[in-house]
């Protein structure tokens, strides 16, 4: 149970998929203009992270690695999670209309997030029980969207600051993503001492 | 087997698994389109310009299906004929389009205002006005390097004497040249409105007459004159009030009075205007 907790609660802060990985920066910089998007976009980077890695964990350790097809990971991968987001926003858009409508277009543009790759290449890598998995991947999805309404924050005050004409725009967008990420650095350590 | 094989044939069986499901889902899954949708698409005149504030022509479409409350007369390209069409289809009483034109704030052609610098880079205003601000003197003014007529899907805009000129029987009034224009000197402003204001200088008057004669000085005579007060001088340069500038008592008092001659009288009505009275 602690060694759940200590997955989530590191997924989050310390390996932060955002701020600390640097994956998934697309959306990262595009949707956290305003808060209702940054959410919109997290909640469904959740929810993929989450069936995506359903699917992929037992097609990895039941379809793959009995075949000696392990190398195949990426390229499955992707097929399947593609495929897999398309099924996800059919079925919601007949039976949960409401939630298809609020996740919108969040859901195809993520099909092929590094974010989402990397959760599930990663969850493989780091050799993780089918439920360690799919905390890891919960609590990738809360990180990124930890990031992402922080980064809102951060993004609205810039708006309406004064800044130096050379700055405006991207670059001082730049600059305070690597400043948030910078306080995720002090998150090091923490976790694995907290049940010490 | 070939060791090419072993790797081609699971990708390939795991893809045609995946994109049977996707068909049969999608067969038994379909949600139903509302009929309307592809009959009001089919009124829409398809520039997906944004002028109605939907994203494109489609979304304009589905909102008028969906949400019965969406005005009919959004499109201001299509105009009246468009509104007309609409709301017969959707069954609710026409409203009228206000009609807009597209015209440019600034009138400091080659007669009037001088270049500060020669410039050789690239052919766009978006790039001249990084240089320093473009090579004019003013840096409020037109560019005049065309953005915003290569921007007009109508060829309504012409460069003449360095500066743009919005031709109003061409100009459906979709409002990509106000998007563009990196100076924002476009607006768009319905099109039975007979003044314009044909400058955006905001420096004090002193610094704009230097640089152009004919620069709103924001002198306030236009605001004196005015029997509506319909004229206002914001950040050193007028600008007009169109909801009072109505059933001017003394029409065109203002741009007679107009020391710099900034304020002109003008013929709007254009491209849907003519087709109507026709």
């Amino acid at each position: 149970m602690i060694k759940l907790i200590i997955i989530l609660l590191s997924a989050v802060f310390i390996n932060n998929y955002v701020l600390s990985r640097f994956l998934g920066i697309c959306p990262f910089l595009g949707v956290s203009k305003k808060l209702d998007s940054a959410t919109g976009m997290s909640l469904a980077v959740i929810f993929v992270m989450l069936i995506a890695t359903a699917v992929t964990w037992p097609i990895q350790m039941y379809l793959l690695n009995p075949n000696g097809l392990g190398y195949l990971q990426t390229i499955v991968f992707i097929l399947v999670i593609a495929a897999l987001v398309q099924l996800v926003e059919i079925v919601l858009k007949r039976y949960v209309p409401s939630l298809h409508k609020s996740l919108g277009v969040y859901l195809p543009l993520i099909t092929t997030n590094c974010a989402v790759l990397g959760v599930t290449i990663l969850n493989i890598d780091e050799g993780y029980t089918f439920v360690e998995a799919m905390v890891n991947s919960l609590g990738s999805g809360l990180g990124f969207f930890l990031a992402m309404v922080m980064f809102s924050g951060v993004r609205s005050t810039i708006e309406g600051s004064d800044i130096p004409k050379s700055f405006q725009g991207l670059p001082i967008t730049l600059i305070a993503a690597s400043i948030t990420s910078l306080s995720f650095l002090g998150f090091g350590g923490v976790i694995e001492n907290l049940f010490a | 087997m070939e060791p090419i094989l072993t790797a081609v044939i699971p990708v390939v069986i795991i893809g045609i698994i995946c994109a049977a499901v996707l068909v049969i889902a999608s067969k038994l899954m379909a949600v139903k389109e509302d009929e309307r949708f592809p009959v009001i698409r089919e009124c829409l005149p398809g520039a997906n310009c944004g002028a109605c504030g939907f994203a494109g022509c489609d979304g304009y479409a589905k909102a008028l299906c969906e949400n019965s409350n969406t005005p009919t007369n959004l499109c201001v390209p299509g105009a009246d004929a468009v509104s007309r069409q609409l709301s017969e289809i959707l069954g609710v009483e026409f409203a009228d389009v206000i009609e807009q034109v597209a015209v440019v704030h600034c009138n400091g052609d080659c007669s009037k205002t001088q270049d500060k610098v020669e410039y050789h880079g690239m052919e766009s205003c978006a790039a001249a006005k990084l240089m320093y601000g473009g090579k004019g003197s003013c840096t409020y003014g037109c560019l005049g390097l065309g953005d915003c007529a290569a921007a007009c899907p109508q060829d309504a805009i012409c460069i003449e004497n360095g500066i743009a000129h919005v031709d109003p029987r061409k100009c459906i009034g979709c409002g990509i040249c106000t998007k563009t224009c990196p100076n924002k000197l476009i607006s768009l402003v319905a099109d039975v409105e007979k003044v314009v204001v044909t400058c955006s200088n905001k420096d004090k008057g002193a610094l704009t007459r230097k640089v152009c004669s004919n620069g709103c000085i924001g002198c306030k005579k236009c605001e004196r004159v005015c029997p509506m007060g319909a004229i206002k001088v914001t950040d050193n340069v007028a600008v007009i009030d169109y909801e009072k500038c109505t059933d001017c008592t003394d029409f065109g008092v203002c741009a007679k009075n107009c020391t710099t001659g900034c304020i002109v009288i003008t013929e709007l009505s254009g491209k849907h205007r003519i087709k109507q009275d026709n």
